[in-house]
């Protein structure tokens, strides 16, 4: 490691960013209010906050995928227009293309870069070997477990070799167990930078989390950031997560080190989760 | 397995019932052969066809008025469809033509296509064409707007540009639908050709069909009709073949 050399390089730099649609009555809807936050190159955040906080909001801001009504989000110092190029996007639902096959659909993001058909399908093939699906490269989605799908969605993001990783609570639709498995992989992956990288990419990838499960924010993540009750959700606490790794999940969680955060994180994002029972009551 | 064979079994007895009453009435002096004809002499008259070589000459016009029909109609409707998807503004600015052009009996038109393209196929191409245009339009329109939002925006994070949006996500996805409507197409080619000879043509199916009615001669109409129903079936079991390949990842 060269950690003396590495500059702390801000990856993502949301600028009192706000973001409003119009509901279909025409009036405004908040979801987003002043939010400003840096998160550094490398770093594993998780955004977490109640139901409706407009987390995934947020995520799709940094995608580009929406733009904000107020504010600047910079990624990697240059102000964000359009798609965030930087990035590759992980969706809580289904985003495999169903009539390509695993190959097709981990090889996609090189075709479309332009590499030629060969290459691409060399690297997708070791990308399967490497998330254990090298026996299903010709399997359509619909042939495949859940668990085995989020396998494939997730060679088919990390064979680009983006910087950034965005998560939109990927891992929500499996079971516990599947769940597990799915987050010690992840670590794994982010852990052990790709060797054959593009040259520059033997760095960490900088991945935001969305989830709304403490308990995983906290046993992935460096950092938790708190989003508040909507509308108008806001940051309300940053916390640092600094249980050593590598992590094994299997126990983490019934550590003392574990059990103190969870304890000290919760009692902030309880507060989050009682105003908008509250308020969600107040509609119904 | 078994119960395909009881499906066969069933279509089986069901023609030679069929079959079978029409011929024994028309034996028996219920109907009058004049104003129905019967199966007996209707397979006797396609035999002859088949074997004086005259329906292939009239069926080959057919088929390539009714595939002309179908490859342009479909390629207009599919890309007009796409086009019109994907510009929700100009979609609104023509609905009420769309609509309007879609009301139009079709078979008021023939004899205008056959004023403005003549007694040759182009006419009876158009008239298929109309009929054509609006099924693959509506299939491809409703197929693109339908496609998955998470999957075109995990496409476009992956890279893709709008053309390749299209290729990849969108047309798979219209595919579908465009699939489930060309079995109606096609049959609706076919009619549009045959209608359009019927009015006014010296070759085709239709122009075999009226030349029989016009010497009431119901034995050739029911054996026109008999022939034109088998090549549909036939064409459209083809297409069945090629959308279960084509849509296999379906699984």
């Amino acid at each position: 490691m060269h950690a003396c050399i590495v500059a702390v390089i801000t990856a993502l730099d949301f600028d009192h960013v706000s973001h409003e649609y119009a509901t279909p009555d025409g009036r405004p809807y908040r979801v987003i209010d002043d939010v400003s936050l840096a998160i550094s190159a490398g770093a594993f955040v998780a955004l977490v906050g109640p139901s409706g906080c407009g987390k995934s909001t947020l995520l799709n801001l940094a995608a580009g995928l929406l733009v904000p009504t107020a504010g600047k989000i910079r990624i990697e110092g240059e102000e964000l227009c359009g798609i965030n190029r930087h990035a590759t996007y992980m969706f809580q639902e289904d985003a495999l293309l169903p009539w390509k096959n695993v190959r097709g659909n981990v090889a996609l993001g090189l075709a479309l870069a332009g590499t030629n058909r060969a290459d691409a399908e060399i690297r997708a093939n070791e990308w399967l070997a490497r998330v254990g699906l090298a026996a299903f490269a010709s399997h359509y989605p619909a042939q495949l477990s859940g668990g085995m799908r989020k396998r494939v969605a997730m060679a088919q993001n990390w064979i680009l070799e983006r910087s950034q990783v965005l998560m939109d609570e990927p891992f929500s639709a499996l079971d516990v167990h599947t769940r597990l498995l799915m987050e010690t992989e992840l670590l794994a992956l982010w852990d052990q930078p790709s060797d054959q990288g593009l040259g520059s990419r033997n760095a960490k990838r900088t991945v935001i989390f969305v989830t709304h499960d403490l308990e995983e924010a906290i046993a992935l993540a460096d950092e938790v950031v708190i989003l508040s009750a909507g509308p108008a959700s806001h940051v309300v606490a940053r916390h640092a997560i600094n249980l050593e790794r590598p992590r094994n999940l299997l126990d983490l969680r019934t550590s003392s080190a574990f059990e103190a955060l969870y304890r000290s994180i919760w009692s902030v994002l309880r507060e989050e989760v009682v105003k908008s029972q509250q308020s969600a009551a107040h509609r119904a | 397995m078994r119960e395909r064979a009881a499906v066969a079994a069933w279509r089986a007895g069901l023609a030679v019932v069929l079959l079978g009453g029409w011929q024994y009435a028309a034996r028996v002096g219920a109907i009058d052969p004049f104003f129905l004809s019967r199966p007996s002499d209707i397979a006797e008259r396609i035999w002859m066809w088949v074997s004086s070589a005259m329906l292939w000459r009239h069926l080959a016009v057919t088929l390539e008025e009714s595939v002309l029909g179908l490859v342009i109609g479909g390629i207009l409707g599919v890309a007009t469809g796409f086009v019109l998807a994907r510009s929700p503004f100009a979609a609104r600015v023509l609905e009420p033509y769309i609509m309007m052009l879609n009301a139009v009996p079709r078979v008021v038109l023939a004899p205008l296509f056959l004023l403005w393209f003549g007694l040759g196929i182009w006419s009876k191409v158009a008239l298929a064409v109309t009929l054509v245009f609006f099924v693959m339009f509506f299939s491809a329109y409703q197929g693109v707007r339908e496609a998955n939002r998470v999957i075109i925006d995990n496409v476009r994070m992956l890279g893709a540009t709008e053309r390749q949006l299209v290729r990849h996500v969108l047309f798979p996805s219209a595919l579908t639908w465009i699939f489930s409507s060309l079995q109606v197409s096609l049959g609706f080619a076919m009619v549009g050709a045959v209608v359009g000879e019927y009015l006014g043509a010296t070759r085709g199916l239709g122009y075999m069909i009226s030349q029989a009615e016009g010497t009431f001669d119901t034995t050739g109409v029911f054996a026109g009709m008999f022939v034109l129903s088998m090549v549909v079936v036939s064409a459209s079991a083809g297409v069945s073949r090629l959308e279960r390949w084509l849509l296999r990842w379906k699984g």
